[in-house]
């Protein structure tokens, strides 16, 4: 294990910037979200919740896919994807919970058929992950299993008032290493173990720590999908899409056409189960109320997904939701009506 | 406020019971005390989750769009602000005034939870309101902090503590205004050169991720079909885009309600990138009082509206620069 003096943060970023294009929480507006770092940014590793998730990186809210352009009777197609030979790029910071969904994001875009948009960037980036100090009243990443005081990652980094501990784990994270040396020096096990285990000490305390989540099986899936609650869960639901935006896991996008002066772009963006034109087709939409919209995006992350991927739910426990819906209606409300008789 | 919600869930029950109306809309306890949920209750035992407390923010009247077209009537808790709103539905013709049986309730200020976790109470366990200091325990720690510093920031600058409508009223203390002059934040903008302006604008607009939580909770966005939901405007503009196009979302809107937006500030609150879009709506009702008179969408549900009738005094739109006419 290595370790850096805080003070001293600023040279690291500098140094991994001379290789790497660095994605860091970084305080704009008012906010913290990542963004490419340069000098004199304000970087926020303190921050426990960014509030769009490090799936950007990956899977950009909007992202040019291909050119059309036609002259006469030729139809040029030219490819605009990210170029592979740019600076390859590092996440850092990324917490526990959100490096959980990272997970959850590749079953989708890396199954095939590979979406070759998303893996070139996955593939070009070393994620830096950080341990969690601090975890607030609206997290239960450990309901999912998540060690928040661990999480993996290329490189998993752990912060207190003194020192960045670094702790690299593959390959990549090898490397990554080996370019920032100079800067490292060994040491600060028993600093890690001692903050771990103060960790897990205020985790016990999560008010969510302990949801049951039985009932969200296969099996089930009739019975959840026709249960009365859903009515009255889905009342207050503005049909806002601020959910899925935060989420770590929401990977549903749309593809259109946007017509400019020189030819087509064909582009896509997030779309949000929630939006009334979400999935819509010549004949109409397939859902046209609230309640279903509500439904859908619960039941698939709590029983489609983990139904087509051995049980892994595609929620982290990140909280966001819970933090950020304007009407206070969040996945633990729903986790604790339908989860399982050991919900209080 | 604990006799305030008390007073009110008897009067909901009493409602209920009666059968005068089939529902009541309020606030259901959430998972926290700081994070009650709009809800509507249709008998006496759902009204063991009612709730109102310092956290109840959320401006209801919009679910009366549809809860008043429901079979039976609809009683609905209305702050003094919220009731801004209701009556400029009315005027739209958004909802069914016969079926509503208006309670105005006592607002002391709703507080804003992001800002008591802001001042380090980030793991609350409980709150407690007592008059103007809010009692904070965390798991990092108790403490108090005082109000005034964590009030929403739609209440800060509160227009005012009267109901503008009400069936009946249950208000049991004395209401207090705002403190904050409401176009004090707009002056610092006007005061802006352009391009600081311009830079304003970009910063907070470039943090926008196209949620719509701002469109959906406004209760003068009440179209049926929204033009950037339906693809076949040409316009839908679903992508999130920091460029211009982006930016012009967000004043297109401000257009679309001004002479409407009640200035009730939820666009604000919902946020959840914290954009203060207020300030658009709120330069636009400036500069309308400044060109037409002063004027408060909402204060009746009758009457016209400046930007829908006509004088011949009217202001000229291309002789106007930074709302003064040249």
């Amino acid at each position: 294990m290595f370790k850096i003096a805080k003070e001293r943060l600023n040279e690291l970023y500098s140094k991994i910037a001379e290789t790497f294009g660095l994605f860091i929480p970084i305080k704009k507006g008012g906010e913290v979200n990542y963004h490419v770092w340069g000098e004199g940014k304000e970087v926020s590793l303190e921050t426990l919740k960014t509030v769009k998730s490090p799936k950007n990186a990956f899977f950009p809210q909007s992202e040019n896919l291909m050119k059309f352009k036609t002259e006469g009777k030729n139809l040029e197609i030219i490819d605009v994807r990210w170029d592979k030979t740019e600076k390859p790029f590092v996440m850092f910071g990324v917490k526990a919970c959100d490096y959980k969904a990272i997970e959850v994001l590749d079953k989708v875009f890396l199954a095939d058929p590979v979406d070759t948009y998303y893996q070139s960037r996955r593939e070009a980036t070393t994620i830096v992950t950080l341990a969690c100090s601090r975890p607030e009243e609206s997290c239960f990443c450990n309901a999912f299993g998540i060690d928040a005081t661990a999480p993996q990652g290329d490189v998993t980094t752990w912060l207190d008032g003194e020192n960045l501990y670094w702790q690299a784990n593959t390959q990549k994270g090898e490397a990554l290493t080996a370019a920032v040396k100079e800067l490292l020096t060994e040491g600060g096990e028993e600093k890690v173990e001692a903050q771990k285990a103060s960790t897990k000490a205020i985790m016990e305390k999560l008010p969510f720590a302990s949801l049951d989540l039985s009932r969200f099986k296969p099996e089930n899936l009739n019975e959840l999908f026709e249960d009365p609650a859903w009515e009255s869960m889905s009342e207050a639901c503005l049909g806002c899409g601020t959910c899925t935006f935060v989420c770590p896991t929401c990977q549903c996008f749309d593809i259109r056409d946007f017509k400019t002066n020189e030819g087509v772009i064909r582009y896509r963006c997030w779309d949000s189960c929630m939006y009334s034109d979400f999935t819509l087709m010549a004949h109409g939409n397939s859902r046209t109320t609230q309640m279903q919209r509500f439904r859908q995006r619960f039941m698939h992350k709590l029983v489609y997904y983990p139904s087509q991927n051995d049980g892994l739910y595609s929620c982290v426990g990140c909280g966001r939701c819970v933090n950020k819906c304007p009407q206070k209606l969040n996945i633990v409300k729903v986790i604790k009506t339908l989860g399982g008789k050991n919900n209080d | 406020m604990r006799d305030v919600e008390l007073k009110m869930k008897e009067r909901a029950s009493e409602l209920l019971k009666s059968g005068e109306v089939a529902r009541v809309i309020g606030w259901k306890k959430g998972e926290f005390y700081h994070d009650p949920q709009p809800a509507s209750f249709e008998s006496v035992e759902e009204l063991n989750a009612f709730v109102y407390n310092g956290f109840c923010g959320a401006n209801l009247s919009k679910y009366l769009i549809q809860m008043s077209k429901k079979e039976g009537k609809t009683a609905i808790f209305l702050k003094p602000c919220d009731s801004y709103s209701f009556n400029q539905l009315v005027k739209e013709h958004r909802i069914v005034r016969e079926n509503i049986h208006v309670i105005a309730i006592e607002c002391q200020g709703k507080l804003d939870i992001e800002k008591i976790k802001a001042k380090g109470f980030d793991f609350v366990t409980e709150v407690e309101e007592n008059g103007d200091e809010i009692a904070v325990a965390s798991l990092y720690g108790n403490g108090a902090v005082q109000k005034d510093e964590v009030l929403l920031g739609k209440c800060e600058t509160c227009k005012g503590k009267v109901h503008q409508v009400k069936d009946e009223e249950i208000i049991l203390h004395e209401m207090q205004a705002g403190k904050k002059n409401r176009f004090e934040e707009v002056e610092k903008l006007e005061a802006m050169t352009e391009d600081e302006r311009f830079a304003f604008w970009r910063e907070q607009l470039q943090k926008c991720i196209r949620c719509n939580a701002c469109r959906n909770v406004c209760p003068a966005c009440s179209c049926l079909k929204c033009v950037f939901d339906n693809p076949a405007s040409g316009i839908a503009a679903k992508a999130n885009d920091d460029k211009f196009e982006e930016q012009l979302f967000h004043i297109i809107r401000a257009f679309h309600v001004s002479g409407r937006c009640t200035d009730c500030g939820e666009c604000s609150r919902v946020c959840p990138q914290n954009i203060p879009l207020h300030l658009l709506n709120r330069k636009f009702i400036k500069d309308i009082d400044g060109l037409y008179g002063e004027y408060q969408a909402g204060e009746t549900a009758e009457g016209k509206t400046p930007l829908t009738s006509y004088t011949e005094g009217d202001a000229e739109p291309n002789d106007v620069v930074n709302g003064e006419v040249r």
